[in-house]
C-alpha cells in the first residue's frame, strides 16, 4: 500500500512538471506556426508526389511515459515507408529521438540512415534546429523529405501530421511540367543575380529548417501534453488501487479481530459451563 | 421544408476554377482554422495500402486558403512578417513595404509582379499611411504573390530602436580586425559575414 501511495505521489509530481513545461513551450510552438505557412502558399503541398528518394524524418521524444504519441509516429512512418516503397525507390529513415529509434530498429534497421537524440537537453531554439537541418541535408540525399510529427491541437488532442519538403531538383521538374501549384512558380521573378536553381536550393534548405523547427516544437508540446494526461490517469488508477487495497486491508483486519474474539468467547463459554 | 432551405443557402459555394483552387490560401499565424482540405491523391493511396490507420494530416489542412488574384489591383498590400519566434505582422494591410533584397532595397506596392527575393542583412520598413515601422532583418526570404500578398520570413528581426549604436561600432571594429587577421578561409568568411552585418546595422541606424 505504501508503494502504491508513493507511485501516486510520483505520478502527480510528474504531471505538475509536465504541465509547467507545457505552458512554457506552448506559446513558442504557437508563435512558430506562422513560419511554414508562406512556403505552402508559394510551393503548395504535395505529399503524394512520386519521387525516387524519399527520406522520412520521424520526430519523437527521448523520454518515455508520454502515452501513445511515439507509437503513432512510428506507425505513421512505417505506413509512409510502405506507401513509398516499390521497385526503384529507396525510402530511408532519419530518426530524431530515442523512443522512435528503439521501435524502428527492431524491424526496419536497414532503412535507418541517421539517428539524432538528446535534442531537448537544451531548450529548443532555431539555431540549433537549423544546424541539425543542415546536417541532415548534408548527409542524406533526398528528393522529398517527409517529416512526421504530432501536431499539438490541445492538451488532450494531438494530430499526427506529415509535412513534405521537396528538393530543388524535384521542384524544378514540377515547374517544368507546369502542373498544380508549382507550375505557377514560373511566373515568379527571381530578384538578384542568382538563377532559379540556386534560389530554389536556398529556399529548400530554409524551408526544411523552418518546418523542422515547428515540427520539433509541436512534438515537444504534444509530448508534454500526453505525459500530463498519462500521468493524470495513472495517478487516478493508483488512487483506485489504493482505495481497493485499503478496503481489503480493513476487511482482513476486522475479520482477524472477529476470529480472535470468537475464539476467546467460545473458550470462555466452554470454561463456564 | 424551409428549414432545409436555410441550411442549403448557408452552405458555401466551392470555388472550382482550376487556377484558383490550389493557389488560394490565406494563412493564419496561430490556431488551426476550419478549412479542412487535404491532398486527395495522398489520402487515397494511404487508404489502399495502410487501411487500419487514419491518414495523417498535412499542413494544407491547417492553413486557411488565400484569396485568388483579383482582376484589378487592390489598394492595400497584405503583409505577413514571420520569425521563428513570433509572427510580427500577420495579414496586416499596408501601403508599401521596403525589403533589403540581395540586389538592394526592394519596394513592394500592391499589384507588384510575383517575386521571390532572398534577403540580406538590412533595414526593412513597413509604410502604412503616415506610420513607418522599421526593422533590422538578418536574412531570410520574401515572397510576393500575384494577389498582393507579401510573405516575409526572416531568421531574426529587431525594431531599430532597440539597437545600441555603440555596440554596433564596437562589433564592426572587432570584425574588421578579425577579417584582417583571419588565417583560414572559413574564419575569413565568418569574419566577413560579421563585417557585413555590422556595417548594414550601421547604415540602418544612420540612414
Amino acid at each position: 500500500m505504501k508503494s502504491v501511495k508513493n507511485i501516486q505521489k510520483i505520478t502527480k509530481a510528474m504531471k505538475m512538471v509536465a504541465a509547467s513545461k507545457l505552458r512554457a513551450i506552448q506559446t513558442r510552438a504557437e508563435n512558430s506556426r506562422g513560419l511554414w505557412q508562406p512556403f505552402i502558399a508559394l510551393l503548395g503541398d504535395t505529399p503524394s508526389i512520386d519521387v525516387k528518394k524519399n527520406v522520412i524524418v520521424t520526430v519523437s521524444s527521448d523520454k518515455g511515459l508520454c502515452g501513445g504519441i511515439n507509437s503513432t509516429s512510428v506507425r505513421l512512418s512505417k505506413g509512409l515507408l510502405k506507401l513509398n516503397s516499390g521497385p526503384d525507390k529507396e525510402p530511408k529513415y532519419v530518426v530524431v529521438g530515442e523512443k522512435a529509434k528503439v521501435q524502428l530498429i527492431r524491424d526496419s534497421r536497414k532503412h535507418i540512415h541517421l539517428t539524432i537524440s538528446e535534442l531537448t537537453k537544451i531548450p529548443l531554439n532555431y539555431t540549433q534546429v537549423s544546424v541539425l537541418a543542415d546536417d541532415i541535408i548534408k548527409n542524406v540525399e533526398f528528393d522529398a523529405l517527409k517529416i512526421v510529427f504530432n501536431k499539438f491541437h490541445s492538451v488532450v488532442s494531438f494530430i499526427p501530421t506529415v509535412s513534405t519538403v521537396l528538393s530543388p531538383e524535384v521542384v524544378e521538374r514540377e515547374v517544368e511540367s507546369g502542373s498544380g501549384k508549382l507550375g505557377e512558380l514560373d511566373s515568379y521573378e527571381i530578384e538578384g543575380g542568382s538563377t532559379r536553381g540556386e534560389t530554389l536550393q536556398n529556399l529548400a534548405e530554409f524551408q526544411f529548417s523552418c518546418v523542422m523547427f515547428n515540427a520539433v516544437l509541436e512534438n515537444a508540446c504534444s509530448e508534454m501534453g500526453a505525459r500530463m494526461s498519462a500521468m493524470d490517469s495513472s495517478s487516478r488508477n493508483a488512487g483506485e488501487v489504493l482505495d481497493r487495497l485499503t478496503l481489503t486491508y480493513n476487511r482482513t483486519r476486522q475479520a482477524a479481530i472477529t476470529t480472535e474474539l470468537t475464539e476467546i468467547i467460545s473458550g470462555a463459554s466452554a470454561l463456564e459451563g | 421544408m424551409f428549414r432545409h432551405a436555410a441550411k442549403l443557402l448557408r452552405r458555401p459555394v466551392p470555388t472550382t476554377s482550376p487556377a484558383a483552387s490550389a493557389v488560394s490560401r490565406r494563412p493564419f499565424s496561430s490556431d488551426l482554422p476550419a478549412a479542412e482540405t487535404a491532398d486527395p491523391a495522398f489520402v487515397e493511396a494511404w487508404k489502399k495500402l495502410v487501411p487500419n490507420i487514419e491518414p495523417p494530416k498535412t499542413p494544407l489542412s491547417f492553413m486557411q486558403p488565400r484569396p485568388a488574384t483579383p482582376a484589378s489591383i487592390p489598394t492595400k498590400l497584405t503583409v505577413n512578417f514571420v520569425l521563428p519566434y513570433a509572427s510580427e505582422l500577420s495579414a496586416k494591410e499596408v501601403d508599401m513595404v521596403i525589403v533589403p533584397a540581395t540586389t538592394g532595397q526592394l519596394g513592394v506596392l500592391p499589384g507588384h509582379v510575383p517575386t521571390i527575393a532572398e534577403l540580406r542583412p538590412g533595414l526593412m520598413s513597413v509604410h502604412d499611411g503616415n506610420d513607418v515601422t522599421k526593422y533590422f532583418v538578418s536574412s531570410g526570404f520574401a515572397f510576393i504573390h500575384a494577389n498582393s500578398f507579401a510573405d516575409i520570413i526572416a531568421v531574426e528581426a529587431v525594431p531599430i530602436d532597440r539597437i545600441d549604436a555603440n555596440l554596433v561600432q564596437k562589433g564592426l571594429a572587432e570584425f574588421t580586425q578579425k577579417v584582417n587577421s583571419a588565417s583560414t578561409d572559413l574564419e575569413k568568411a565568418e569574419a566577413q559575414i560579421g563585417v557585413d552585418v555590422h556595417s548594414a546595422l550601421n547604415s540602418a541606424l544612420t540612414g
